[in-house]
């Protein structure tokens, strides 16, 4: 429903080319509805998965913890492989679809581990090497089947979609252990069900993208898969993006701080990630519009003073009821992930050769993932030191530091973006929303 | 399913074909799904929560958690212990007998236990029952947070617990844990212990991110251990129930367990910074402050249980297909560790001499 009162509401203002930005290409619909039903079967098995660990098998969150640590930095360099695969003719869906349905598989192997650890250590990483796969190849998909103009908008409908998944998902998990009785196994068979239906409707109505033909020589092929490096304009986006992912302390952290501000009770610690993915589903479609219509520069760097609210925000003083910190802090986080997740694809996909798009974004999301990981990093140790206000005034300045490195950085209009945005064109546009 | 990014068609099928597949796939999906839940809800509904009516503490014996049933269940527990025999000095067998309550972590006195039921949700919830010597239920106590520990002192006045708070804090910067005791003289009921006054280095310490965990008490009901960690160390403090106060004695010490004769701590020391095996078992002599590790090699993550003054009892991860077994290990370094009991885990030791 979304879709179509976002898809109508077109104010005169940018110069379209007929009729091409009116609807949602059938292909991004497609993507989205295959990754609101894998993040539905991901998302269960996630939600259950440190109770069915610490509970069932005796370990400990930390041991979880490190494991978990362990696959998402292997699934960083498994996402440089899928980018380069899916370029390197293999194709963007076969590539992708052999992600999906890795992802699936583990959950059999989740049933089949049973105690063991190592079981279920591999049908994790089973599954992290399946989602690490699939992502860049997904996001070239969605970039190579959309007007460069209403790219934001298509990652935008992509997104909404992915979190829509990704809040069935601990739901659908909880009422199955519910009717269950606390049967964790029942959940692994419905979630791989579920991820097999992904993987066929991602079969089915996701069109092959059509290779570029094959070039006269055959061998720059190499270099071309990331050739984009040696793109200035690729390497400036590249370059902001890591410098502003240094500067991002990362959600968990902002939660954690969030409770100990508030003296939260301990219950209520699940439900913090859900008032973000609300804020930022809704969110996702006209943040992307709105980068169409501006260029996508402006609001990825808008959306990162969101985050500097945030951590303003918990610097703050405030007292009184716990909304008051509360609802700003997840509504800001939820606007930051709306305004540059799916838009920093948007921004880098044109600037992109289509035969090297693939390789391409999965570098960006590498550099952007690890970037990220070593600002935890940073922030989880200056948290130690020093404490948390000294922690936070750290991460502050980074990134007001790294947010002008990124506005001098960030090549201005690479699409067709009318001249200086203001946030005076947001507003209105905001609150239609 | 051959068809899969097969890069010369858009699509493979057509329109209509593409909908009967999906429509078709989605009613064997469902099916399925539907079938294997109906199947799992049969075999879940048919378990028992409650412990039969022949099952109830007595001994001596040694009662665990079957790993396989989910439910509390004891052996023999051949007390004589060979005279001179500086191995495992208490050695158990028989058959098991099963039959009691279902619970995810079990301790017990000789005159009543305390079971932790995990209520897994959105909002994960541990049920903290207290059972009589007849393992009826007594009283029970619902808090947020996934089991992990839990203790009755030997007159099964005091009683406490402690659950992990859930949350994405895993990955970060470590866990959190609410620590609570019970007693059950007074009724009184303190959820979190985080408030307790405490003393590092012989200064009052003040600090947000204290996270108690594994509380043992001693014989007079009064005195207590536990862990506190704060800003990354973790400290065994004495506490006192009376004053409220807890100090802290010295670091690195996690899950202490007091010895029957009230003489010494069972404890893991984080000896490693390897996060697949951190731990190893220590005893800490309390007259002479002198530490002795076991000769259990392996990282043990538990509360660590005394059969007698001389064994202690613990729980290891399973060879593959069983969830953990149990151990034991003489408490002076010296002699060999031995499997106890296969799929078991939280054991205790009942004397069953009260009453």
């Amino acid at each position: 429903m979304y879709l179509a009162t976002t898809g109508r509401r077109d104010t005169p203002a940018p110069p379209r080319s007929g009729g091409a930005g009116r609807r949602v290409p059938g292909t991004v619909l497609a993507l989205g509805t295959v990754s609101l039903v894998t993040d539905v079967s991901s998302e269960m098995v996630t939600a259950v998965l440190p109770l069915y660990l610490v509970l069932g098998l005796g370990l400990s969150p930390l041991q979880f913890g490190f494991l978990d640590g362990l696959f998402n930095g292997a699934a960083a360099i498994v996402r440089l492989l899928g980018g380069y695969a899916a370029d390197r003719g293999r194709g963007h869906k076969r590539v992708a679809g052999l992600g999906y349905a890795l992802s699936a598989l583990s959950r059999i192997g989740l049933l089949l581990a049973g105690g063991a650890t190592a079981g279920i250590a591999a049908a994790l990483a089973t599954d992290r090497v399946g989602k690490g796969i699939r992502t860049a190849p997904r996001d070239a998909l969605i970039t190579l089947s959309s007007p460069p103009e209403a790219l934001g908008r298509s990652f935008g409908v992509h997104r909404a979609m992915d979190t829509t998944g990704a809040l069935l998902g601990p739901l659908a998990a909880f009422a199955l252990l519910w009717a269950t009785a606390d049967a964790y196994d029942a959940v692994f068979v419905v979630s791989f069900c579920v991820g097999l239906l992904g993987v066929l409707l991602l079969v089915l109505y996701v069109p092959a993208h059509q290779p570029a033909p094959p070039p006269l020589i055959p061998a720059p092929r190499g270099r071309k898969a990331f050739g984009a490096l040696h793109d200035p304009a690729f390497r400036r986006i590249l370059a902001a993006a890591s410098l502003l992912g240094a500067a991002t302390v990362g959600d968990a952290f902002v939660y954690l701080l969030l409770q100990q501000r508030l003296d939260l009770p301990v219950s209520w610690f699940p439900l913090l990630p859900l008032g973000a993915a609300a804020c930022y589903l809704l969110l996702a479609i006209p943040a992307g519009r709105i980068a169409d219509r501006v260029g996508r520069r402006l609001p990825f760097l808008y959306g990162h003073l969101a985050l500097l609210g945030v951590y303003a925000t918990l610097l703050a003083p405030v007292g009184g009821p716990a909304p008051l910190l509360l609802v700003p802090v997840l509504a800001l986080l939820g606007v930051f992930y709306a305004t540059t997740d799916g838009v920093l694809m948007a921004l880098a996909g044109p600037v992109l050769p289509a035969d090297g798009r693939a390789a391409g974004l999965a570098v960006l999301q590498t550099g952007q993932a690890l970037a990220r990981m070593l600002a935890a990093a940073g922030f989880g140790a200056a948290w130690t030191l020093w404490g948390a206000g000294p922690a936070l005034w750290a991460a502050l300045s980074a990134l007001l530091v790294a947010l002008v490195g990124g506005w001098a950085l960030l090549p201005r209009n690479p699409v067709d973006a009318p001249a200086p945005g203001k946030p005076g064109t947001q507003i209105p546009e905001r609150r239609t929303a | 399913m051959s068809a899969v990014g097969s890069p010369r068609t858009a699509t493979p099928l057509g329109p209509r074909a593409r909908i009967a597949v999906v429509v078709t796939a989605v009613l064997l999906l469902v099916g399925g799904s539907v079938g294997y839940v109906m199947h799992a809800r049969q075999r879940t509904e048919g378990q028992r929560t409650e412990a039969d009516a022949s099952f109830a503490l007595g001994g001596p014996a040694l009662y665990f958690r079957d790993t396989a049933s989910g439910r509390v269940a004891h052996q023999p527990l051949a007390g004589a212990r060979a005279p001179g025999a500086r191995t495992a000095g208490v050695r158990t067998a028989g058959a098991r007998t099963t039959g009691g309550p279902a619970c995810d972590r079990f301790y017990a006195s000789d005159d009543g236990a305390l079971c932790l039921r995990a209520k897994p949700g959105v909002l994960p919830k541990t049920y903290a029952i207290v059972l009589d010597r007849q393992l009826r239920e007594k009283r029970r106590i619902t808090v947020p947070g996934v089991p992990t520990r839990a203790r009755v002192s030997v007159s099964g006045r005091m009683l406490s617990w402690t659950v992990f708070a859930t949350g994405d804090s895993y990955a970060t910067t470590a866990f959190s844990t609410r620590t609570a005791i019970l007693d059950l003289r007074t009724g009184y009921l303190i959820k979190s212990i985080e408030n307790i006054q405490l003393t590092i280095d012989g200064a009052r310490y003040h600090a947000p991110d204290v996270n108690y965990w594994g509380v043992t008490f001693a014989r007079d009901d009064n005195r207590f251990y536990a862990t506190v960690s704060t800003k990354g160390r973790t400290y065994l403090v004495e506490g006192n129930m009376r004053n409220w106060t807890a100090k802290a004695l010295r670091q690195n010490v996690e899950c202490p367990s007091l010895s029957p004769d009230n003489t010494r701590l069972a404890f893991k020391k984080k000896v490693s910074d390897d996060p697949a095996a951190p731990w190893r078992l220590y005893v800490l002599d309390l007259r002479t402050m002198r530490e002795t590790p076991l000769a259990e090699r392996h990282s043990v993550d538990d509360q660590a249980a005394w059969l007698d003054d001389d064994t202690l009892a613990y729980a290891l991860p399973g060879a593959s297909g069983r969830g953990s077994d149990v151990w034991t290990v003489p408490a002076d370094g010296t002699g060999t560790p031995r499997v106890a009991v296969e799929g078991g885990a939280s054991p205790v030791a009942v004397a069953g001499t009260a009453g």
